[in-house]
């Protein structure tokens, strides 16, 4: 049993961090119907202007207040200079002008910083907790309760705030939304930047634990697709439970089967739920208007 | 006027491939060509899905992967020769495409493209992970195809990279004819009408998981034989060739030069693989260039290069 725990922990760390991505992707896909392929390039950079920051001699939490507002800036320079111009376009442009953009903000932050494997300290230390027989690392408490934080904040801003309403207006009907005043391209600059500072924030978190480099980005950007996928696009509840789920079965994958297929078993579950519910596990059912 | 604009476009082809190596100053560039080629039929394959049924593949690279390793394992395994292992890896991409096309292509738009993506994750996957089969992520050799050497039995002596040029620039004009005979065909025909809308074509009477499978099936089929020509040609593979990088690159040639025209596609290549050639001068910047050139074409000409300049053209011309 305790090995059990043990894959549990770290697939729930992981999985938090999945979740963060994911949520990234939904608040923008909401936002701007754009699945967003940079978001892995946000917790880069959450990560890595922090590691440099801090080696510029600041201290940790002001490195990490500075990385979570640039990169926040980098999501509204984004949107502002390639998501905007491209609306209208087809899926397939979308997808490449994202992918483009990824491209980009790799090769600017392998020229502005370097192509080295960086860390951080971790926030309370290194030293693990035992738990039933099973340890964790501080960090990913860290990990995990900053997710749930930013999970909860999240809610609070959708369900308790106007800003927070006009959002998800503008989410459900953009054309309804405009025609009640709502002003839909502040909606997409705050959620663009509000996406990029949540996945910067991930890298933060999780910098200690899996260190960072230029590079990182993809694969993320990848797991939190399909994390987001998992739970059906959309939908901020699907993010937290698609995350989740990927990064415990990725553990389970990696500690019972085989530590090299652990990628794949994310990916057979997706293609499975996606044939079995095309609409992800908690998204609605749509119909076409013809 | 169609069947003109077919025959324009495979003269041009034609003339190009024929008539560019007067300018080539050193083997080098009879190399770059051919890999143009080899990534031009793959990118042809992708106009019929793309461009023709308007359905997305993130994943189309892990059929250039299974046809790149049936031509380095089949003949060393089953003792095939490696034109008739090109061959099988052609029927294995295409089985395999037929059986994971038809629970794929019922999903539309981010949902096709994370299967598909999932899809060439796995494919892969498999091919670094393997490694007493694939040699892993440090890759295999591939035997020599041989038919230079027969060519050079009848008195037709070429160098390596000018045989590969020619070689692989003819059977993109065989693909780029196959491609346009598809357009005009009823085939072709279902395939754009199910692009138009898919509830208008069931309405009229078009199978539409019947012919998105076909479209499927048959870019599989390219994207197989483009690994295949590739492998061949270097007598080296890695897993790179099935990695979600290639599939990104592909769907980017398709669409920056213009997914609904072979011609434009097949330009789109031809820039994609050049301009990292060109770029190695400033090796440093290669992927901002490379992300940058994505999102200004996909911004400023949606429809991609060649189909923009030319309605750029035509309009000034009325």
């Amino acid at each position: 049993m305790p090995e059990l725990l043990q894959f549990l922990l770290s697939g729930i760390t992981v999985g938090a961090v999945y979740a963060l991505v994911a949520l990234g992707f939904t608040i923008i896909y909401n936002a701007s119907d754009v699945v967003n392929f940079a978001q892995g390039e946000f917790v880069m950079l959450g990560g890595m202007i922090t590691v440099f920051a801090h080696a510029a001699g600041m201290p940790l939490p002001l490195a990490a207040l500075i990385a979570v507002i640039a990169t926040a800036g980098v999501g509204v320079a984004l949107n502002k200079l390639a998501i905007e111009p491209a609306r209208g376009a087809p899926v397939v442009s979308l997808i490449i002008i994202t992918i483009g953009a990824s491209i980009f903000i790799r090769g600017a932050a392998q020229l502005v910083f370097d192509k080295q494997i960086h860390r951080f300290p971790a926030f309370s230390g290194d030293q693990p907790i035992a738990i039933g027989g099973a340890t964790i690392l501080p960090q990913s408490l860290w990990v995990i309760a900053g997710a749930l934080a930013v999970f909860f904040c999240l809610w609070l801003f959708f369900t308790r705030t106007l800003t927070g309403r006009a959002v998800l207006a503008t989410a459900n009907n953009r054309v309804a939304a405009q025609l009640v005043g709502i002003n839909t391209n502040y909606v997409m600059t705050l959620s663009f930047s509000m996406s990029a500072a949540i996945g910067a924030l991930a890298g933060v978190l999780v910098t200690p634990i899996t260190l960072t480099s230029y590079d990182v980005g993809l694969a993320l950007a990848l797991k939190g697709f399909a994390a987001a996928m998992l739970g059906g696009m959309g939908n901020p509840k699907g993010a937290l439970a698609g995350g989740l789920l990927l990064g415990i079965l990725e553990a389970m994958t990696a500690g019972y089967i085989s530590s090299q297929y652990k990628d794949a078993a994310a990916f057979i579950v997706i293609l499975a739920v996606l044939f079995a519910m095309p609409q992800g596990l908690f998204g609605r059912k749509s119909t076409d208007r013809v | 006027m169609r069947l003109s604009s077919k025959a324009t476009t495979l003269l041009i082809l034609a003339a190009v491939i024929a008539i560019a190596p007067v300018f080539f100053p050193s083997s080098y560039y009879f190399r770059v060509g051919s890999l143009i080629f080899v990534n031009g039929l793959a990118v042809t394959g992708l106009v019929i899905l793309i461009g023709y049924a308007g359905q997305i593949s993130l994943g189309h690279a892990g059929f250039a992967g299974i046809g790149a390793y049936a031509c380095a394992l089949a003949p060393v395994h089953l003792g095939l020769h490696p034109a008739l292992a090109a061959v099988l890896g052609a029927f294995l991409s295409a089985a395999i495409a037929f059986l994971v096309g038809r629970p794929i292509l019922r999903l539309k738009g981010y949902y096709l493209a994370v299967a598909s993506l999932g899809f060439g994750i796995l494919v892969s996957m498999v091919l670094s992970n393997e490694a007493q089969l694939t040699g892993g992520p440090d890759g295999m050799a591939v035997p020599e195809l041989g038919l230079r050497a027969a060519l050079k039995a009848v008195g037709i002596d070429l160098s390596n990279t000018a045989f590969w040029y020619a070689f692989s620039g003819l059977v993109l004009v065989i693909g780029a004819w196959l491609a346009l005979n598809l357009h005009h065909s009823p085939t072709g025909r279902a395939l754009r009408a199910l692009h138009g809308s898919e509830i208008a074509a069931r309405t009229v009477g078009v199978d539409v998981a019947h012919y998105k499978l076909v479209a499927f099936v048959i870019s599989a089929v390219y994207a197989s034989v483009s690994g295949s020509l590739l492998a061949l040609q270097n007598k080296f593979i890695t897993p790179d060739v099935g990695g979600f990088m290639h599939s990104i690159e592909m769907v980017t040639m398709t669409v920056l030069g213009g997914a609904g025209s072979v011609l434009g596609a097949i330009l789109g290549a031809a820039i994609l693989t050049t301009l990292p050639q060109v770029l190695t001068v400033f090796q440093e910047y290669e992927q901002l260039m490379l992300g940058l050139v994505m999102m200004l074409v996909m911004i400023f000409m949606r429809e991609g290069l060649l189909p923009s300049i030319t309605r750029r053209i035509r309009g000034r011309g009325e």
